[in-house]
């Protein structure tokens, strides 16, 4: 079975925030409320800096807390490619998935449920990228599975210095930052 | 990481994420379908109008109603991917503070009171407007001013009406200064899209131009293949911007002296021997007076003018000259900074020509266009009275009309009056400096008109407002793109406009009909008139209509690929030493003069782009707006902690003749910038009645630009002349 994860290079990526946008256009999410975002961390004082950004979202995660508590079963891991998913008719919005998560992936939807990155899982099945991917304007970001050695993914992670994020929080996060 | 959760963290570092703006009819264009339910998806091909790119998109249209954009795989321009304006133009759409009826002054100018009228009555009123002004003072006495290629059928109409006093705030307030550099130097300018080889770059130097930040798409995709193939970048900026944090070298340049810096390198170059030698002597005019002219400008010269080291000015140099001819030295795009930008954007240029770099392989490309004939009209009327932008050739290198000079005429009446303003799709009132100046120039007005898609500053001082349908909702000319690689392409209808707009032709067809000028209007309908074009090209309306783009054969675009090196100057070569500016009294070699400083304790004003906006366009956009909504102050740390002011405090600039900012901007303490400067993102601090949703958030620069200082070359205004101090909100 596909373990899907991403891969975003870091060195490449502007900032421009054109996953953000395109994930609200293409998911129609609620305004104000985002399934993707951006981190901007500056280190150094003037002029000696760096700066690292990194387009951030649910990690869909290998241990999922947001899955093991939630009490209706809404949320869950798909059967194909491991992407944490939320069954919005089964969700009763309790919240405990939002707070159980630790990279602050979920919000509460208008009309009731949590609601999350999918990974674009209505277009991957179409074997096109998330819109993010599909959109970035740098190609900073790479998706695919994890578990296949030959995927462009496990590539790049074979070839590059990376990190996850809260890797501490040990929920086997699936997005990887190259450095 | 701290205690802080991510999306709070976000919220710091992004500040203005997530503040809501008004939703108005967003929900009815984006909620309406879930994509696992789509039915009836359709798909048009058209081009984006989110800024002056162009690039071209593929529409989705879900059950009716627009869903997304995204870019067309056949484009060249976009490769298939939009940036977040031309992701999020649907918001323009489904922009809550659209016009949406033509409108009548009903009181005094700038009130921005409104009676709705309809098109016959609006177009009626203007037409015997033009007849009265042109019977008084003479056609030549109504302007306009337009911005992009939706103007096209507009400046039709007026040129058939004998207007000749045609600008652009893109020339004089923007790019001009920068292309007269170029067309000194090369005998051409860079063009738009620049004819830039960033993708094949090994070494990349930009001099206050922010990539990343300004999302020219195609450059920015280029910017960031050149970074990941490991390309030498070398960023001059006083800020730390987001190309600085890619950078081997960044120089916090002090504000005013990039000059200084160039010369510094040519200096380098010249002096170390590591020009291309072969180059300059096989297309070079007048090196041994340039050498000797650049013999003062030492690095140990320019270090106290630049505040850069003698040594990093040499390293940097000598790493330019590593990576020759694929050294790219950017030309920028607003060049329209200290006054003297003509020169020292011709010293740019003279930078790459000693690097070998125009016109070959990771430096200035060849571009090429196809081949697409213009429509047959009847010639327009001849005036024997002149432009008055730049009377007496006072500007001597002015390439193209100044909006500045005409705003002069309007407020002299010399050399001859103008009563009358056409404004289409450019915020006069933000993009010009010196706001008082504009508005006195209004004052001598009989007519100003304006036509754009939402009611920007300049509309509230219209006589009348033309309410314009979208890019999404209208043909327009068709663009036949000067490109690496040719191609033309078609903007189409994907939705209609939710109200009473109108496309641009229309209006201007109309327009030219009341006026009684309707043999320059052969063709009945857009679809007409396209088709007419695209068949001179062997082409068919259909088949664009089917793609949205059609690319040309590539041809070569560097010399080292058969390109035959020609330069239209006069001495037909690159003129290190320019003959014609001695002539006319200026530097033959560009030479520097130190910028006058601020008062003491004020900080230059310095302004830019934001990725998710497009001047004072697109704030009211709902989806744009969700990702930035207003623009904060960038304010160097250590001086935000003496003065007490944290990133988030609120703040009023007030600037050196004692304006003071409207409303206030949110201070972003920050290690990413000089202490001698402040920085905020042009195009917000609306303060348009007409913009409910943008009105008051953040600050305008544009309204803080009271002084500005003319290029005597060209005629630009140079804008970076500015100060302000903080003035802390209650």
């Amino acid at each position: 079975m596909a373990r899907l994860g991403m891969v975003i290079d870091t060195r490449r990526c502007v900032g421009c925030q054109d996953c953000v946008v395109a994930c609200k256009t293409e998911n129609r999410t609620p305004h104000g409320m985002n399934r993707d975002w951006i981190t901007y961390a500056y280190q150094g004082t003037f002029p000696a800096l760096s700066l690292t950004i990194q387009s951030e979202r649910c990690n869909h995660c290998d241990d999922p807390p947001c899955v093991s508590c939630c009490p209706t079963g809404a949320s869950h891991v798909h059967d194909w490619g491991g992407v944490v998913l939320i069954d919005h008719d089964a969700c009763i919005g309790c919240k405990a998935c939002v707070a159980s998560c630790p990279y602050d992936a979920r919000y509460i939807h208008p009309d009731g449920y949590a609601d999350k990155c999918t990974f674009c899982i209505h277009r991957v099945e179409q074997s096109k990228d998330p819109a993010c991917v599909a959109v970035c304007p740098t190609r900073c970001m790479h998706f695919g599975d994890l578990d296949d050695p030959e995927s462009e993914v496990s590539r790049l992670l074979a070839s590059r210095r990376h990190h996850a994020i809260l890797p501490e929080a040990g929920t086997g996060p699936r997005i990887f930052y190259l450095e | 990481m701290t205690d802080l959760s991510r999306r709070r963290f976000l919220q710091v570092t992004a500040a203005g994420a997530g503040v809501a703006a008004a939703a108005g009819g967003l929900g009815a264009a984006l909620g309406a379908v879930r994509p696992a339910r789509a039915r009836g998806l359709r798909t048009v091909p058209t081009f984006c109008d989110s800024c002056f790119w162009k690039c071209n998109a593929i529409a989705s249209v879900a059950d009716g109603a627009l869903w997304k954009l995204e870019g067309n795989p056949e484009d060249p321009l976009s490769r298939g991917r939009l940036c977040p304006r031309g992701t999020g133009g649907v918001g323009a759409h489904a922009d809550p503070d659209r016009l949406r009826a033509p409108l009548l002054r009903a009181n005094v100018r700038g009130e921005a009171r409104w009676t709705a009228v309809t098109w016959d009555e609006a177009l009626g009123h203007i037409a015997d407007k033009l007849q009265t002004i042109k019977a008084r003072y003479g056609p030549e006495a109504v302007a306009l001013f337009s911005h992009g290629l939706g103007g096209t059928f507009l400046k039709h109409t007026l040129k058939a009406y004998g207007a000749v006093n045609v600008a652009a705030p893109s020339f004089a307030q923007c790019r001009g200064p920068r292309d007269v550099g170029f067309e000194l130097t090369f005998g051409e300018g860079v063009g738009s899209p620049e004819r830039t080889d960033i993708a094949n770059a090994r070494c990349l130097v930009l001099i206050g131009s922010h990539l990343g930040e300004n999302m020219h798409n195609t450059q920015v995709q280029e910017f960031a293949e050149a970074v990941g193939a490991g390309a030498s970048i070398i960023v001059v900026d006083p800020r730390f911007s987001i190309a600085a944090s890619k950078a081997k070298h960044y120089l916090p340049v002090r504000p005013g002296t990039d000059l200084a810096l160039v010369l510094a390198w040519m200096n380098v170059l010249v002096t170390e021997g590591l020009y291309d030698r072969e180059y300059i002597a096989q297309h070079g005019f007048g090196f041994d007076a340039f050498a000797a002219e650049l013999a003062p400008w030492t690095p140990e010269w320019a270090f106290p003018e630049t505040g850069i080291e003698p040594e990093v000015i040499r390293e940097t140099a000598r790493e330019m000259a590593r990576h020759r001819p694929a050294t790219l030295v950017h030309p920028g795009r607003r060049a329209s900074w200290y006054g003297d930008d003509a020169q020292r954007s011709r010293a740019i240029a003279l930078l790459n020509a000693l690097l070998g770099s125009w016109g070959r392989k990771g430096g200035f490309y060849q571009p090429a266009s196809m081949t697409v004939p213009a429509y047959p009209y009847p010639p327009y009327p001849v005036s024997t009275r002149g432009k008055v932008d730049s009377p007496g050739k006072k500007y001597p290198f002015a390439s193209e009309p100044l909006t500045t000079g005409i705003r002069d005429a309007t407020i002299t009446g010399k050399p001859y009056p103008i009563k009358g303003w056409f404004v289409y799709a450019t915020n006069l009132i933000q993009a010009m400096p010196n706001q008082a100046e504009t508005i006195a120039a209004i004052q001598n007005l009989d007519l100003l008109v304006v036509v754009d898609v939402i009611g920007s500053e300049i509309a509230g001082w219209a006589d009348v407002v033309l309410p314009e349908a979208t890019y999404l909702e209208r043909y327009d000319e068709l663009n036949v793109e000067l490109f690496r690689e040719p191609f033309v392409a078609l903007r189409q209808p994907v939705v209609e406009p939710p109200d009473d707009q109108q496309p641009n032709w229309w209006i201007a067809r109309k327009l030219a009909v009341k006026l009684g000028l309707e043999r320059y209007y052969p063709w009945k309908t857009i679809e007409e008139y396209l088709d007419h074009r695209l068949r001179g090209a062997g082409l068919s309306l259909d088949e664009l209509k089917q793609k949205g783009v059609v690319r040309g054969p590539r041809p070569p675009i560097y010399f080292e690929d058969g390109v035959t090196p020609s330069f239209a100057t006069p001495s037909r070569k690159i003129e290190l030493y320019s003959v014609q500016l001695k002539d006319a009294g200026f530097d033959p070699v560009p030479s520097y003069t130190r910028p006058e400083p601020g008062p003491p304790g004020a900080f230059r004003l310095l302004f830019g782009r934001a990725p998710v906006h497009s001047f004072s366009r697109t704030q009211t956009n709902p989806v744009l707006s969700q990702a930035m909504a207003e623009n904060e102050l960038w304010l160097n740390a250590a001086v935000a902690t003496r003065m007490g002011l944290p990133s988030g405090k609120r703040v009023r600039l007030r600037n050196q003749d004692g304006v003071v900012s409207e409303f206030s901007i949110a201070v972003r303490a920050t290690e990413a910038i000089r202490p001698d400067c402040v920085y905020l993102v042009h195009g917000f601090g609306h303060s348009s009645k007409m913009l409910p949703s943008a009105r008051g958030r953040g600050a305008s620069d544009a309204q803080l630009v009271t002084r500005y200082k003319t290029d005597p070359v060209m005629g630009g205004s140079g804008m970076n002349v500015n100060f302000v101090t903080l003035e802390q909100e209650g």
